[in-house]
């Protein structure tokens, strides 16, 4: 249906983004390839070695690259409600500065301080205004999780200042 | 017989004070997951999966199991009032749904759903309780290249068939394959896709993936088009009690909408977005009162496709109990939990594990009957959390998903590859790739590896048994008609000319 449609069309324009999701593939298909390259084959009788399933991933990713590629030169097929909307990259950025932040900080400060600081900046980046309401919010929701629900399931997040002043 | 006997034991299992209270924790978590948008059953089982050392098998499965069947009934609260499916599963259920909470009819809408998923959901159960053992039976014949055709049939049909494009599911799916492959090869021994680092010779945790697509890139998605129109909560008005009519044009979809859904989840390619479609078109056909449908919002078309949702929930456990074979995201979580526990699921475990699977099989009885105390009663409660302003939603997800990935290794390396693929996940969203063929072929890629080298093992490197074994090729035609059949039937379709009608969703 849509390969009769495209060919009703007189001229399908390349759709640039779709393109570049086709190539982002096909590089990561050509990696996927070099990496099984270096899978140390063992001298050990294998009827299977460990390559074959690899060799086999990477040629599927190549294969749906290209098939990804030649559709996004027909037009590409992003849904028209996603590319009508306006993407709002403010918000995004501080979402994604909310997320390095705690990558950088959960090591030096512990978990809670720096789950504080990320909450605030994703709170911001969703629209909110009130950030020392949100900074309380976040640490109230850092110590439950990292007293409750990281309690209940054993599992241990990284301990700082706050965490052990309050004798975790 | 046999199976009651057994079903009787697991009820005795269930209704331990202790398992009782993992069920109703686990059902009011799921309803609650469920009722919010983006949030799903497949991310809270993945972030719960550390618990898997803290507990006993048999209350970690209620817990999930809980929260799996919740979900289903807390989606379709969130499709009625707020036009935003809270799961892929009820997408349809928001079509009728919030034209009727629209025209003032939200109480039965609700009321229709929930009670629709509890006769689903229990006869669903049923299906699974009497269909298990006849499976087990079926799958005691199949060997490893038996194993591996039916994965194979798996991916085709969970990845190219389901979707809405197979070459963009497929991507998904090998994806999942490479990221199940990063890690130390069981058999040799040799480190595949590690890069040369450490910390990724144990493998990528999947609840790393599960939690990078479905959380961070959720979160990131929304933040995206925060401004593309927020919609608005319908207020809760009308009775929850459905007058004598809105029963009688409720009980026929509920049966036949499980009647649909149990068969189609149960088969191994799952799904429930399938069933749901079917059920309202059947019951926008069969309607006495088809001016209804998508004008005032038609109760039926409520009935049926909740009641098909719910039913092809339970449908799903049928292959993951009895093949160790998952068709959904969720399912792929929850094996990846017997794997957690060194349980090896398969026909085998039923009768190696009959406390977990029928105490498992009880509490899902268990499950249904809490649900539709909680939901139709205390839906007001559930509406409440809809309420959380957004920002405070999104920022609180993120700080749960710190806590569920660095918590099990304390590895910044695993905070970043949550990030990244977060990243991916924002991408797979807005360029509409299915986000549920990465987690299964995570999961199932290296089952199916291992099933294919068992084979070749036994054969003696010949590859020719895949296809000269009769029930192997079966499947395998199977899966090869499935991936070509739409695209050839086209292609003749094309051939004799453009057909006169166009059917709409068929692309």
């Amino acid at each position: 249906m849509t390969d009769a449609h495209s060919r009703q069309r007189p001229r399908a324009r390349l759709a640039p983004a779709e393109a570049l999701i086709g190539l982002g593939l096909l590089l990561f298909a050509g990696l996927t390839l070099w990496q099984t390259l270096s899978i140390p084959v063992s001298p050990m009788y294998a009827q299977v070695g460990p390559r074959v399933f690899p060799y086999i991933t990477s040629a599927g990713l190549a294969i749906f690259a290209v098939l990804l590629l030649v559709q996004a030169a027909r037009g590409g097929w992003q849904p028209a409600d996603e590319k009508e909307v306006e993407l709002n990259w403010k918000a995004v950025a501080f979402v994604a500065a909310g997320l390095i932040a705690n990558v950088a900080l959960i090591g030096p400060l512990g978990f809670s301080a720096a789950s504080t600081v990320m909450f605030v900046l994703v709170a911001h980046g969703f629209g909110s205004r009130r950030p020392l309401r949100d900074a309380l919010i976040g640490l109230v929701l850092a110590l439950a999780a990292y007293f409750g629900f990281a309690r209940a399931l054993g599992v241990n997040i990284g301990a700082g200042l706050i965490e052990n002043l309050l004798g975790g | 017989m046999d199976t009651l006997s057994q079903l009787a034991n697991g009820f005795s299992v269930a209704f331990s004070p202790n398992n009782l209270l993992w069920c109703l924790v686990g059902t009011t978590l799921g309803t609650a997951i469920g009722v919010l948008p983006g949030l799903g059953p497949a991310l809270t089982i993945a972030l719960l999966l550390p618990i898997t050392f803290q507990v006993a098998p048999e209350a970690a499965f209620i817990l999930f199991a809980g929260i799996y069947y919740g979900a289903m009934y807390g989606g379709s609260t969130t499709s009625i009032l707020l036009n935003t499916p809270g799961e892929s599963a009820t997408i349809v259920t928001a079509l009728e749904g919030n034209k009727m909470a629209r025209s003032g009819r939200a109480g039965a809408a609700l009321a229709t759903s929930a009670i629709g998923s509890f006769v689903a959901g229990t006869i669903g159960t049923m299906g699974v309780t009497f269909l298990a053992p006849v499976v087990v039976s079926l799958a005691l014949l199949f060997g490893p290249a038996e194993y591996f055709s039916l994965m194979v049939l798996a991916f085709v049909t969970v990845s190219a068939v389901l979707g809405s494009s197979a070459v963009r599911g497929l991507a998904s799916l090998f994806l999942g394959f490479y990221l199940g492959m990063i890690g130390i090869d069981l058999q040799t021994g040799q480190p595949r896709f590690t890069f040369g680092l450490t910390e990724l010779l144990d493998g990528t945790n999947v609840i790393v993936v599960a939690v990078g697509l479905f959380a961070v890139g959720e979160t990131l998605y929304v933040a995206a088009r925060r401004h593309a129109g927020g919609d608005e909560i319908v207020p809760l008005r009308g009775s929850l009690y459905m007058t004598r009519e809105e029963w009688s044009r409720s009980w026929k979809p509920w049966l036949r909408g499980t009647a649909i859904g149990f068969p189609i989840g149960a088969m191994p390619a799952g799904g429930a977005e399938i069933p749901t479609f079917l059920s309202y078109v059947v019951e926008k056909r069969l309607s006495k009162k088809p001016e209804e449908f998508g004008t005032t919002g038609a109760i039926e078309g409520v009935a049926g496709p909740e009641a098909a949702n719910n039913a092809s929930a339970a449908g799903v456990l049928v292959p993951m109990l009895t093949l160790g074979l998952p068709t959904s995201a969720t399912a792929a979580i929850m094996l990846s939990a017997f794997q957690s526990y060194g349980i090896q699921p398969g026909p085998l475990l039923l009768d190696t594990q009959p406390a977990l699977v029928w105490g498992l099989i009880a509490s899902l009885y268990v499950a249904n009957v809490l649900l539709v105390v909680l939901n139709l009663p205390l839906v007001g409660l559930w509406v409440r959390i809809l309420k959380i302003p957004a920002p405070l939603l999104y920022a609180g997800i993120l700080v749960f998903a710190t806590v569920g990935t660095y918590g099990i290794s304390q590895s910044p390396i695993d905070l970043i590859l949550l990030y990244v693929l977060g990243g991916i996940g924002f991408l797979m969203r807005r360029f509409d790739f299915p986000t549920a063929p990465v987690v299964i072929g995570m999961i199932l890629g290296p089952m199916a590896e291992t099933e294919f080298r068992r084979a070749m093992t036994i054969s003696g490197g010949d590859w020719t048994v895949l296809f000269t074994q009769p029930l192997s090729a079966a499947l395998l035609v199977l899966a090869f008609t499935a991936l070509f059949g739409p695209r050839l039937y086209h292609l003749i379709r094309t051939w004799r000319g453009p057909s006169p009608d166009h059917v709409p969703g068929d692309a």
